[in-house]
């Protein structure tokens, strides 16, 4: 197994966007969940993905983390066109997905949990054919990425199970952006969580944005959306309503949009 | 009952957990009492042997520990298979009558003159393991994902096929190798001890230290992420009872060299005393938590309490009441301990504002 180079993205290319969709289609039977929707994920922001029930959402979103394929269009990651085979393809090309529900395993401790599915061996042939597991190494790294994300754990020894609802999405968070090459896309986070915690989970998000990785964040509180996004996408109809900034629009707006109340002559980006 | 009156039959365990006050203190004696309660087994244990030493002089003879370490030994194999396949969320209520199966096979080749005892410490683990897997590909590739359902039917299946194989009839007189595996000893040990002991360790290791012990707590701790971070989550799960199959083979192994005979009748019954055992062990039945050597002493547990009884000349009535209590004694000790770290993290959780 490779080891990870946690928190250091591959540079994406000069246009600056990691990921793309152009003219998506998807129809399940008479349904059309996506009409030729447009997605840009730019290089370190953060983007926010909102709209209304059923406005296509979480499809676009599963088209683009390869738990369901278009039947159109086409999906971009750095440039170049990808056909993910299902979820394991897109991790593999270092696309990570949150989910909302508190996805760990809890009597393993923290360190544990963060390597799940990855777990590093010990060097030499106690590794390769006895698959030892080498902790310390583990621990250390996994001692090293939350510091790095000032991410305040109580020990990384401690089970999962001992730790608060927002520590343990933390560490769900954590693990994506340890492992995630490209970009995370996070899906509904914070929705399990309560007002402090979900506050503890945002700062984490922000920290991941600051050392480089893009993020995609889908989440149905504006407020969140607005404190933490650099540009949102707005959803309706299966089709991109509007990509705005919070700085330029407000939070009626948004909304606006989302509702059909405002009409946006075309899918304009707010400018760099 | 109340996590208030838990504390209250317990209190001499552990102090200073009742003050809501006095941060400092009171966070130091749950710490005390998560610790004593994490230790709980083994904590049961000695204060049984205690107990057993003390109403009867003649429980720690050597004689009765030899005799002890012996009758646990099958329990003790059964209990540590059972222990990997509840931590995977399943239960496995067939190695009785795989221990029985076992042992008929190798009472046939009695019969058929073969005698290489190697060949026959093959057959009984071999064997084992293949119905395991059976046990095993049933769940998790034949689509029925209830594990009691499926092993209460291969129970039925395998004692069927002890019996038919056998004719109903007992061979006596097993392989020299076989019969020093039960009943032979090495320096006073007995020979069962030391091959629960062996086997023990060579599964501490294997859960504690490799990849693949991290998987089966990651599969049954929660189960639909350990498959998405790319654990192989099915093949883990028929791991799990193909060594619960093969430890069926090695008690069946004991059981055939103790009693120097191949009874289709082997291993009636002891699916509950293995299950049992690793439930006193304080493995959740919820998967996702157990610990190796506590299934160990979850057998040992019930191995004092049928000895010290049976020296005592208590009713073996007593027994299974005895054992049933101590059951519900270890689930309250697990839910005293969840309710002081649910405490513990809460503290936490203030501690971090």
């Amino acid at each position: 197994m490779k080891t990870p180079a946690p928190l250091q993205p591959i540079p994406s290319d000069s246009a600056g966007i990691v990921l793309e969709a152009r003219n998506v289609v998807k129809r399940y039977g008479h349904m059309t969940a996506l009409d030729g929707v447009d997605f840009e994920l730019r290089a370190g922001e953060i983007l926010a993905v909102v709209g209304d029930n059923g406005a296509g959402k979480s499809t676009l979103i599963k088209a683009l983390t390869g738990a369901v394929h278009p039947d159109g269009g086409e999906i971009l990651l750095d440039g170049e066109p990808v056909h993910f085979k299902g979820p394991l393809d897109a991790r593999h090309r270092g696309i990570e997905t949150v989910y909302q529900d508190l996805a760990v395993a809890p009597a393993l401790d923290i360190a544990s949990n963060l390597f799940l599915g990855r777990e590093l061996r010990r060097p030499g042939i106690m590794g390769s054919v006895f698959r030892r597991l080498d902790k310390k190494r583990m621990r250390q790294e996994a001692e090293r990425s939350m510091a790095e994300l000032k991410f305040r754990l109580p020990s990384i020894t401690n089970a999962v199970e001992a730790l608060s609802g927002g520590q343990r999405q933390g560490v769900a968070v954590a693990r994506a952006a340890l492992f995630a090459r490209k970009l995370v896309i996070m899906d509904e986070p914070t929705a399990a969580l309560g007002v402090r915690e979900t506050g503890q989970v945002l700062e984490l998000i922000r920290a991941i944005r600051d050392r480089g990785l893009p993020v995609v964040l889908i989440s149905h509180n504006m407020p969140n959306v607005f404190e933490l996004a650099d540009r949102i996408h707005i959803m309706r109809l299966g089709r991109r309503a509007a990509v705005v900034s919070p700085k330029t629009h407000s939070m009626g707006d948004v909304v606006a949009i989302m509702t059909g109340a405002t009409r946006v002559e075309e899918a304009r980006d707010p400018g760099v | 009952m109340s996590p208030r009156e838990t504390k209250r039959v317990l209190g001499t365990a552990e102090p200073a957990i009742d003050t809501d006050h006095s941060d400092g203190t009171n966070a130091i004696g749950i710490r005390i009492g998560l610790r004593i309660l994490r230790t709980g087994p083994a904590f049961i244990l000695v204060a049984l042997v205690i107990i057993m030493a003390g109403l009867n002089e003649y429980f720690l003879t050597v004689r009765n520990l030899q005799n002890l370490f012996t009758q646990t030994a099958m329990i003790a194999t059964l209990a540590l298979g059972q222990l990997l396949v509840i931590v995977v969320r399943g239960v496995d209520v067939s190695v009785g009558s795989i221990l029985g199966l076992t042992v008929v096979l190798s009472g046939l080749m009695m019969q058929a003159g073969f005698e290489n005892g190697l060949v026959h410490i093959a057959v009984f683990i071999s064997a084992g393991a293949l119905f395991g897997l059976f046990n095993g590909f049933m769940i998790v590739k034949g689509g029925i994902p209830q594990p009691l359902i499926v092993t209460v039917a291969t129970l039925g299946i395998g004692r069927g096929l002890a019996l038919l194989l056998s004719g109903g009839t007992e061979h006596i007189g097993m392989t020299p190798v076989v019969q020093v595996a039960g009943s032979g000893s090495v320096l006073g040990i007995p020979v069962p001890a030391i091959l629960v002991g062996a086997v023990t360790l060579c599964l501490a290791v294997l859960t504690l230290k490799t990849l693949w012990g991290r998987w089966i707590f990651a599969v049954g701790g929660n189960p639909d992420v350990a498959g998405w971070l790319g654990v192989p989550r099915d093949r883990v799960v028929m791991s799990c009872y193909m060594i619960s199959g093969a430890m069926a083979g090695i008690a069946g192994i004991i059981y055939a060299g103790r009693t120097d005979a191949a009874s289709p009748l082997a291993g009636v019954g002891m699916e509950l005393d293995a299950v049992t055992a690793v439930i006193i062990g304080g493995a959740s039945l919820f998967g996702g938590r157990g610990h190796i050597v506590n299934a160990l002493i979850g057998a040992l547990i019930i191995g004092v309490i049928r000895n010290g009884l049976n020296l005592m000349s208590v009713s073996p009535f007593w027994e299974a009441i005895a054992i049933g209590i101590s059951i519900l004694f270890a689930l309250e000790l697990d839910v005293l301990r969840r309710y002081l770290e649910e405490k513990l993290r809460a503290r936490a959780a203030r501690a971090m504002r």
